[in-house]
């Protein structure tokens, strides 16, 4: 008889146990990944699926949620892949090379790999991992240790597929390259894609991801980047999708020195949806802007959490979070700015905003501060209410309807955050969205 | 038929009775002007006219062209012809001014069963409006008043009113935070707008815009109430005796 204590697992945490012992034969990589997978899964197994005890995930409780794990989806077929024509679209007519990953994995034929600027490199995660590359030997769950994060190591067991993207020393890549992420396939499925982007010395370059996911998916996606000195990066990710599915999302991203990182991520519904970003300031002088814009209605949940770590003095940080929330929607957000002892004259400013569109709507915010130096400036707000019901006047009694005015409003509340976007043919077509998703409001 | 009438208007805001029995009829083409001591619900009364939600009417009616408007949303008020220049513009960040502008005009037209302007004829017409106000077009680019100073908000305000070519335009201290310049160039403003079939509530507290913008009548509200009606003359005198009368009159009142 076995005297030991066990925690229960649940239905879900018991099918991903069994699914990873079936799966790990087949899943990509060679020995050494193999390894990887094996304990990093230990690590998921001992941690469990995280619960509203944890306080990282207070506020959503992932065992609660998934109740029943879906199957992992496997190579997308002819359906799946035509149905992923039209995926990425809330881009509008902005022009980027497309990487296209259905069901988890990499499709060659509807991507654009034609004609790759110089230094710029795109390859398919499962097919480095088979081969045995050294970029990601070097980096693969190293950029930004996220050890207790039970969902990173569910995803480095069971990562399928994702892109490799490397931009040489100095090169500029002007056309942004969008990876489309859709899952399209006819039944509900668990999807773990993982990415890794490295950007040399000096480089530049904007990503875009774009998750769309058909109902009832489960998508566990994590994007690992080492952003190097002197290098620009733009990354936007834009997640949109049914209610009833549930996207979990982690961003590790390193930055070297004098770098600029400018992040956003756009939430259009989505079911649940968690966004965990966790960035590192490795050297001076370095510009990170984290921001970000949801719009829920329903009963859908976006938790965006990240947590930036003044590693090295004189950095600037600014994050921007808008959350508009109708119907019984939830719009979570906890950002920690660590400011580390010997990172001096770090400049840290932390803003979410939430409007709340119905009584029913409920915004959580929990910004933190944990300072170790001394001569630095940090600080955070948040807010959260209804409209301006001066301002809806205002606008009302020059004629213009309440659902108008209400319009109005909104897209100057989002407008802020999305402004932090550098690409215009993009800012426009994400504001296009927003007037969008207020037209299905109205109706 | 006159353009307002006001009929022992009763309104309570915040569940306190500010107006307390007002009478007041305008006539088409006429221009009125209200002045009375602060407090005493000038502003009250305007916001009444334009529907502000809050100021709750417990008793009496106001009709346009005999039409009770009580019941109307402030935003169908104002496609059948009720402009109110605010005391304390608001700004509104993150909307265009230009955006707000088109947005209203089409909006009031769609109401009244005519066509939307097109980009151009709109264009054409603001810049007109804006050169007559001597507004420099580059502020209207910006967020609605946002880093406009005071005297800028209330000729933004009239420039508005010029472009919705209101019915009744109800005018609340346009005058103050103007300079002496610009009083006269909003002042031509307002009565380049005067028509046989516009007529216009003018609030304010200094004789000085009554020199340019002349009224027909002027009435006093004191604690709620018109206390005192006659011709532009009262406006002088009371300019030179104060509103002291009044008050004693006001409270005495039941
Ligand atoms: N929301 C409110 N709740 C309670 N009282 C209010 C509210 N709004 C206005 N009042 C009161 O109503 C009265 C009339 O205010 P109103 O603004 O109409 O005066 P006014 O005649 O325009 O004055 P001024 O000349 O200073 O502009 C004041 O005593 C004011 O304090
Ligand atoms: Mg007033």
């Amino acid at each position: 008889m076995n005297a030991e204590v066990r925690t229960i697992k649940t239905n879900a945490e018991q099918a991903l146990a069994a699914a990873f012992a079936v799966a790990k034969a087949k899943l990509p990589g060679d020995r050494k990944v193999a390894a990887l997978r094996e304990a990093a899964f230990g690590r998921f197994d001992a941690l469990g699926l995280p619960h509203r005890r944890v306080e990282e995930w207070k506020y959503t409780d992932l065992r609660a949620i998934i109740r029943e794990a879906r199957p992992i989806a496997g190579p997308p077929d002819a359906a799946s892949m035509a149905r992923a024509k039209t995926a990425g679209s809330l881009i509008g007519d902005m022009d980027a090379r497309r990487i296209v990953f259905v069901n988890g994995t990499f499709v060659p034929e509807l991507s654009d790999l034609v004609g790759l600027s110089p230094g710029l490199s795109v390859r398919s995660m499962a097919q480095a991992l088979a081969a045995g590359d050294p970029l990601v030997e070097a980096n693969l769950g190293k950029v930004v240790p996220a050890e207790r994060e039970g969902v990173v190591a569910l995803n480095t067991a069971l990562m399928c597929d994702g892109a490799i993207i490397h931009v040489a020393k100095g090169a500029t890549v002007e056309r942004p390259i969008h990876l489309v992420f859709a899952a399209t396939g006819q039944t509900p499925a668990s999807v773990f894609t993982r990415s890794l982007v490295v950007i040399e010395q000096g480089a530049r370059v904007m990503l875009v991801e774009s998750h769309d996911a058909a109902a009832g998916h489960h998508v566990n996606t994590a994007l690992e980047m080492v952003v190097g000195d002197n290098a620009h990066v733009d990354h936007i990710k834009i997640t949109a999708g049914l209610s009833d599915l549930i996207h979990v999302s982690s961003l590790m991203a390193s930055i070297g020195a004098n770098a600029r990182l400018n992040d956003f991520a756009f939430n259009l519904g989505g079911g649940v949806v968690r966004n965990q970003t966790f960035i590192r300031l490795d050297g001076e002088g370095t510009h990170a802007g984290l921001r970000g814009a949801s719009l829920l209605k329903d009963k859908q949940h976006v938790d965006s959490t990240l947590v930036i770590d003044h590693k090295a003095g004189l950095c600037q940080s600014r994050e921007v979070f808008a959350a508009v929330l109708d119907g019984e929607s939830r719009g979570v957000f906890q950002g920690k700015i660590v400011v580390h002892q010997h990172a001096q004259k770090t400049d840290a400013r932390m803003m979410t905003r939430a409007l709340l569109l119905s009584d029913e709507a409920e915004a959580d915010h929990k910004p933190e501060l944990e300072i170790f130096a001394d001569d630095v400036q940090c600080g955070h707000g948040a807010t959260s209410g209804a409209l301006n019901k001066d301002l809806k006047f205002y606008l009302m009694a020059r004629g213009i309807p309440e659902k108008e005015a209400e319009a109005l409003l909104v897209q100057a509340f989002v407008g802020e955050a999305i402004e932090g976007i550098e690409h215009a043919g993009l800012r426009d077509a994400l504001m296009g969205q927003v007037v969008v998703w207020l037209q299905g409001r109205e109706d | 038929m006159p353009m307002l009438e006001v009929k022992n208007l009763h309104v309570t805001v915040d569940g306190r009775e500010i107006l307390k029995g007002v009478d007041l009829t305008v006539g088409k083409g006429e221009v009125h002007a209200i002045m009375g001591p602060n407090g005493s619900g000038k502003s009250t009364l305007s916001y009444v006219l334009a529907g502000k939600p809050g100021y709750e009417a417990t008793e009496g009616q106001v009709l346009l062209d005999g039409e009770d408007i009580l019941g109307m949303q402030s935003d169908e008020r104002a496609a059948k012809g009720i402009f109110l220049a605010f005391q304390y513009p608001l700004e509104i960040p993150g909307v265009a001014t230009m955006t707000f502008l088109r947005t209203a005009l089409n909006a009031q037209r769609k109401k009244r069963g005519e066509v939307e302007l097109s980009t151009p004829e709109f264009l054409k017409i603001v810049r007109e409006a804006a050169r007559r106000l001597e507004i420099d077009t580059d502020m209207l680019r910006r967020g609605v008043n946002v880093g406009f100073s005071g005297g800028e908000k209330k000729r933004n305000e009239i420039l508005q009113m010029a472009l919705l070519q209101p019915r009744l335009c109800v005018l609340d201290e346009t005058d103050s935070g103007l300079d002496i310049d610009a009083l006269k160039i909003v002042s031509d403003g307002v009565n380049r707008l005067r028509s046989p079939d516009r007529s216009m509530v003018v609030i304010t507290h200094y004789q000085r815009l009554l020199d340019h913008i002349v009224p027909d009548v002027v009435h006093v509200l004191s604690a709620g109430r018109i206390v005192k009606t006659g011709g532009k003359e009262l406006a002088l005198e009371l300019e030179a005796t104060g509103y002291a009368q009044f008050q004693g009159e006001a409270a005495a009142a039941p």
